[in-house]
C-alpha cells in the first residue's frame, strides 16, 4: 500500500498527489512513468512521473478525472492509500545522457498541453538544475486549466502560456505560438520535446518537421502490465513496431505514426463508455433503494 | 485381479462450461483415485520418475493412495514439489510421466496427473499441509519473479534455512499461473493463492510491484541490499508478432494481452474495471497451450472462435487434453493454414484475416515437418478480433541493466548447465528466461536445480555462519 502524503488541486478536475513510494522515488528519472492501481477491482493505470523527492521517498503524479479509473484516483485524499504503485517504467529522457557541453550548445523548447504540462515539469526542472533553463510553451483550454505555472516559471528560461479561448496568455494553439517564436521572433531551437494529447503532438511534429527541428514526443498509449509483456502499447516508429513501455515512452516524433497511435488509443473507448454508464446506472439504483 | 480400465475423469459438460469460467475438470474423488491407483504396477525401475522434471516418487505416492493413506501420499509428493495442485492440473503428463508409463505401451497409462491433483486437493481440503519456517542460516537470497521457477527455487532454499525474498513486477504473485493460465484450468483463489501461501508459510517474503531492471537493479541487490546470491526466474517476455500487414489494426492483440486482461485483471467479470474486446468472431493464431487458452477464453466470452495453425494436428504443441477440450467447446480448428494479412475497414478495425493453405515438407531443425505455403490457395476468414499466440522473446529489462550478464543472440540468459550460474558470479537463472517459452514444470525443475546450486555456491564462498 502506498500512502498519499499530499493532495492539492491544480485546476478544475486536476489534482497533484505526492505518493510515498521510496523505491520508485530512488530510481525515477525524468521521462519515466509509473503504473498504479487504486482498488482491488481496478485497472492498471499508466501515469507519467511529474516529480520525485529521493530523500522524502515520494513521487508526484498529476491526474485529470476523465475516466472511471482516474475518478477513483481523484476521490482519494491525503492520508489514504493506493493499492499498487509500480515503477519507474520506460526509458529515461535522452537528455540525462547529454554532457554539459552538449546541453550548453543546445537550445531546447518544451511544448506541453493540458495535463501534459505535468510530465514536462521534471524534465525542465532537471535541465534547470544542471544550469540550462529551456523555453517552455504550455497550452490549456482556458485560464482555469493552466497548471504548475509558478513551478514552471521558476525553472524555465522563457515561459509561454497559450489558451484556446484567450482567457490567459497567448490566444491560440501551442503550434500558433511555436510558429510565432520561430517565424516572427526568429528563435532558433535545436530540439523540441512535446508531451500532451496525441493530436497536439501530431501537429507540433508536423510543424517542426517543416522547420527541420529534431523533435521528441512522449507517447501515452494503452498499456496493461507496462513491462513489455502484453504489447497493447505497440506503435509504428518509422514503419517498425515498437513497444512504448520498454522502447519508449519517448520517440523521434517525426517517425511516429500518430494517426495509428490515436486510433489504437480508442480501442476500448466504447467498452469504457458502457462501463461508465453501467456504473452510473448502478449508482442511481442504490440511492433509489 | 481383472484388468481395470483407466478411470474416467468427471468434467463439466461442454455446453455448460462455455458459459462460465469454473473449472472444467472435477478431478477424482477418493474412490476413483484409489481405483485408479490400483492400476499402477509398481515398476522396479519406474520410467515415470525419470520423465518427471522434478522427479516425484510417483509409484510410492500412488502406492500410498492405493492404501488410502492420503497423508502419506501428500508427504511423498511434498518432498519434491511445492505446487502439486498446480502441476496436477497443467503439466503435459502425456509427454512426461504418463508418456513413459509402461501401461501406455499396450493400453492406457495410469492417470498420474489426476492422482497428483487428487492428493494435493485432499491435502488442501483437509488442511493437511502446515509448512513452518526452519531456523535461518543467516544467508540472504533474492529471487526475481514469482512464477513457477521462482516459487520452486524459493521453496527449496527456504527449507534449507535461507532468508528468501521474491521480487515480483506485477501486483499479484504467481507469474504465468496468475496472468497466463485461465481460471477454468487453474483456479486462482482456491489453488494458486493457496499454494503460494504455503511458500510464504516457509518464511519466504514476496514484494510485489518491483520491476528488477527498473525499480532496482541486480547490482543494487548484491551491493546495497546484501543478498548473497540471486536467482533470475523472470519468465517469458515480449509477445511475438508475425510482421504481416494489418497487425496494428484495432482488434489485433497478443495472447498475452488478451489473457492478462482476462486472468490477472479479471476483465471477464463485469465488476472489474479493465476492459476486454472480444467481438463476434475471433481468430487465434498459434497451436500451443497459450493459443488454446486464448481461444477458450474468447469462446466463454461469447465469440465464435477459429484456431489457425500452420502445421497439422499431430504437430500441435498444446497438451492433448487442452486440444480435446477446445474441440468439445466448439473451437473451429483451421489446421495447415497460415495468415498472410489482416484485413481492416476504413476506420482501422479488423474485418478479416487472409490465410494461405500449407503443405508439409521435410522435417526442420525442430524435427517437425516444415510447413510450405501452397501457391494460389489464399482465402479470407471473417473475424473482428485476431489474437496472436506465437510465443515470446525474452524481456530485455534485466539483461540490459546488468553489466556482463551474457545472453544468447535471441535474448535468452546463458547459464552453465551444471551450476545454473550465469556469467555473473552469484547470479543464477532458470526457466523461460533461459530456455524460451516452455512449461510450468520445466521451470519448476530449473528453479529446484538452481536452489541446490545456490546452496553449494554460498557454502563454498561464505562458509557456514
Amino acid at each position: 500500500m502506498y500512502k498519499i502524503v499530499k493532495k492539492r488541486p491544480l485546476a478544475e478536475q486536476i489534482f497533484l498527489m505526492d505518493i510515498e513510494a521510496p523505491r520508485v522515488a530512488k530510481s525515477a528519472q525524468p521521462g519515466q512513468f509509473v503504473i498504479l492501481r487504486v482498488r482491488d477491482k481496478g485497472e492498471r493505470i499508466p501515469l507519467t512521473i511529474c516529480d520525485y523527492d529521493r530523500e522524502k521517498g515520494t513521487v508526484t503524479i498529476v491526474t485529470q478525472c476523465i475516466g472511471v479509473s482516474t475518478h477513483l484516483i481523484c476521490e482519494h485524499n491525503e492520508g489514504d492509500y493506493i493499492l499498487d504503485f509500480a515503477g519507474p517504467l520506460g526509458q529515461a529522457s535522452e537528455l540525462i545522457h547529454a554532457t554539459d557541453e552538449e546541453l550548453a550548445n543546445k537550445k531546447i523548447l518544451f511544448v506541453g498541453g493540458g495535463v501534459g504540462a505535468a510530465p514536462v515539469y521534471p524534465q525542465v526542472k532537471y535541465l534547470s538544475n544542471r544550469g540550462f533553463k529551456p523555453d517552455v510553451i504550455i497550452g490549456a483550454k482556458s485560464k482555469n486549466y493552466v497548471i504548475l505555472e509558478e513551478e514552471m516559471r521558476a525553472v524555465s528560461n522563457n515561459y509561454y502560456i497559450t489558451t484556446d479561448d484567450g482567457s490567459y496568455g497567448f490566444k491560440g494553439m501551442v503550434t500558433d505560438k511555436l510558429k510565432e517564436l520561430v517565424e516572427k521572433e526568429n528563435k532558433k531551437y535545436d530540439l523540441v520535446v512535446t508531451i500532451g494529447p496525441m493530436i497536439m503532438m501530431k501537429f507540433v511534429s508536423l510543424l517542426t518537421k517543416e522547420y527541420g527541428i529534431p523533435t521528441v514526443a512522449s507517447l501515452n498509449t494503452l498499456m496493461v502490465d507496462g513491462t513489455g509483456m502484453c504489447g497493447a502499447c505497440r506503435v509504428s516508429i518509422g514503419g517498425q513496431t515498437k513497444f512504448t513501455c520498454v522502447d519508449g515512452p519517448e520517440f523521434d516524433a517525426h517517425l511516429v505514426d500518430f494517426d495509428e497511435a490515436m486510433r489504437r488509443q480508442n480501442m476500448y473507448r466504447t467498452i469504457e463508455g458502457q462501463k461508465r454508464e453501467e456504473l452510473e446506472k448502478n449508482h442511481k439504483c442504490k440511492i433509489g433503494r | 485381479m481383472a484388468k481395470i480400465p483407466r478411470v474416467p475423469v468427471r468434467e463439466q459438460a461442454a455446453q455448460e462450461r462455455i458459459k462460465n469460467f469454473e473449472e472444467v475438470s472435477y478431478g477424482y474423488n477418493a474412490e476413483e483415485a484409489v481405483l485408479e491407483a490400483h492400476r499402477c504396477i509398481q515398476c522396479k525401475n519406474p520410467r515415470c520418475v525419470q520423465a518427471c522434471p522434478v522427479q516425484i516418487k510417483i509409484p510410492e505416492f500412488i502406492s500410498a493412495v492405493k492404501n488410502k493413506d492420503f497423508a502419506q501420499a501428500a508427504d511423498i509428493i511434498a518432498e519434491d514439489s511445492s505446487l502439486p495442485a498446480i502441476c496436477g492440473r497443467v503439466c503435459p503428463q502425456e509427454s512426461q510421466c504418463e508418456g513413459s508409463c509402461v501401461l501406455g505401451v499396450k493400453g492406457e497409462p495410469v492417470n498420474i496427473g489426476k492422482l497428483e491433483r487428487f492428493v494435493a486437493d485432499w491435502g488442501r481440503k483437509e488442511n493437511y499441509y502446515n509448512p513452518t519456517k526452519v531456523p535461518t542460516n543467516g544467508f540472504k537470497v533474492a529471487v526475481i519473479g514469482s512464477g513457477p521457477a521462482g516459487l520452486a527455487c524459493a521453496t527449496d532454499l527456504a527449507k534449507l534455512g535461507y532468508q528468501v525474498k521474491i521480487f515480483e513486477a506485477l501486483h499479484l504473485p504467481g507469474g504465468v499461473l496468475e496472468y497466463g493460465i485461465p481460471e477454468f484450468r487453474l483456479p486462482k483463489e482456491e489453488v494458486v493463492r493457496y499454494e503460494i501461501n504455503n511458500v510464504i508459510k516457509l518464511g519466504v517474503e514476496i514484494e510485489t510491484n518491483v520491476i528488477v531492471g527498473r525499480t532496482i537493479t541486480i547490482d543494487d541487490l548484491l551491493d546495497k541490499e546484501g543478498y548473497h546470491a540471486i536467482f533470475l526466474g523472470s519468465g517469458a517476455g515480449l509477445p511475438k508478432f508475425m510482421n504481416i500487414p494489418g497487425e496494428n489494426l484495432n482488434g489485433v492483440v497478443s495472447a498475452n494481452e488478451f489473457l492478462t486482461r482476462s486472468n490477472l485483471m479479471k476483465a471477464f467479470d463485469s465488476e472489474y474495471d479493465t476492459p476486454i474486446y472480444v467481438g463476434k468472431r475471433v481468430a487465434v493464431v498459434g497451436g500451443g497451450n497459450v493459443a488454446m487458452d486464448a481461444a477458450r477464453v474468447a469462446r466463454r466470452l461469447g465469440a465464435e472462435v477459429y484456431l489457425v495453425y500452420r502445421r497439422s494436428e499431430k504437430e500441435l504443441p498444446a497438451r492433448v487434453e487442452e486440444v480435446h477440450h477446445a474441440k468439445e467447446e466448439g473451437i473451429i480448428f483451421k489446421l495447415l493454414n497460415n495468415p498472410v494479412e489482416i484485413l481492416g475497414n476504413e476506420k482501422g478495425w479488423v474485418t478479416g484475416m487472409r490465410c494461405v493453405e500449407m503443405g508439409l515438407g521435410e522435417p526442420d531443425e525442430s524435427g517437425r515437418r516444415r510447413p510450405i505455403p501452397i501457391k494460389g490457395s489464399e482465402f479470407d476468414i471473417d473475424c473482428d478480433v485476431v489474437i496472436m499466440s506465437l510465443g515470446t522473446s525474452p524481456n530485455p529489462l534485466i539483461a540490459s541493466t546488468t553489466p556482463n550478464l551474457n545472453t544468447e543472440k535471441w535474448g535468452g540468459i546463458i547459464i552453465d548447465e551444471n551450476t545454473s550460474q550465469t556469467s555473473r558470479e552469484g547470479v543464477f537463472a532458470g526457466g523461460d528466461n533461459v530456455t524460451g517459452a516452455a512449461t510450468v514444470i520445466l521451470a519448476m525443475g530449473a528453479g529446484r536445480k538452481a536452489a541446490e546450486q545456490i546452496d553449494v555456491f554460498i557454502k563454498n564462498k561464505f562458509g557456514k555462519k
